[in-house]
């Protein structure tokens, strides 16, 4: 018997379950971060610049906006690595009960979150 | 039993185990830091002393080079998913592959200072 199913591409109207959103958020956190990969290796170059030039790489880092910016990129890298490591155990055929599924798909967007949060306070 | 034409490809298995291995690699380097981070007293004193010793430098240019091949499949299967008109997205693919060859030439001078 067929189903009644609905059959579009509209993405306003798709409704993905919890672990299609961890998987296109993996994917987008992903790009972010290739995107993004010159601006960490100049972080990580200011972090170890001489002494003048540290203060003058402190005061760019601390501008507000500037935060804002390294606290998404901060949840990007957190969401893709709990993301990832949820993945790799997929790949080895652990976790693929629908449940447990959906009970690893759930805590990888909340302990991302979470890590963001408390990470980025710390660091504010 | 899969009776499969087998004509020499790698059906892409190789960069499939290229990117998770890579995945393993950035995760050790990764949760080694941070204890690292977490060991030493905290500064901008340590930190450089600590990027100052020969083996942190190799295995960090070892990470970014793991860095680049798994950001290369990742943004390859990208491409091959949304791009479908061949000239674009070999142009797309170029574009990835030099923007991360300087990614990682940018690192290595970054990391031994030159």
């Amino acid at each position: 018997m067929q189903k009644q199913r609905p059959k579009h591409l509209d993405l306003a109207k798709i409704r993905l379950p919890v672990p299609g959103i961890v998987s296109i958020l993996h994917r987008v956190s992903g790009v972010a971060l290739f995107l993004s990969l010159p601006l960490l290796i100049y972080l990580l170059q200011g972090s170890l610049s001489s002494a003048e030039d540290f203060e003058r790489y402190r005061a760019m880092v601390g501008h507000p906006l500037m935060k804002l910016v390294l606290i998404g990129l901060l949840w990007a890298l957190l969401h893709h690595l709990c993301a990832g490591i949820r993945f790799l155990f997929l790949d080895i055929h652990k976790g693929l009960e629908l449940q447990t599924a959906r009970a690893t798909a759930k805590a990888v967007l909340v302990v991302s979150l979470v890590l963001t949060a408390v990470l980025g306070v710390l660091v504010w | 039993m899969v009776n499969r034409i087998v004509v020499g490809a790698h059906y892409g298995v190789r960069d499939w185990i290229m990117q998770r291995i890579t995945a393993v690699l950035m995760l050790v380097y990764a949760v080694a830091l941070v204890l690292f981070v977490l060991a030493l007293p905290s500064g901008y004193e340590s930190w450089k002393a600590l990027f100052s010793q020969g083996w942190v430098r190799i295995l960090t240019v070892i990470t970014y080079l793991g860095v680049v091949l798994h950001a290369w499949v990742g943004m390859r299967d990208v491409w091959m998913d949304y791009i479908k008109p061949a000239g674009i997205r070999l142009t797309m693919h170029v574009l990835t592959i030099l923007w991360l060859t300087g990614c990682f030439f940018y690192s290595i001078k970054v990391v031994w200072g030159l």
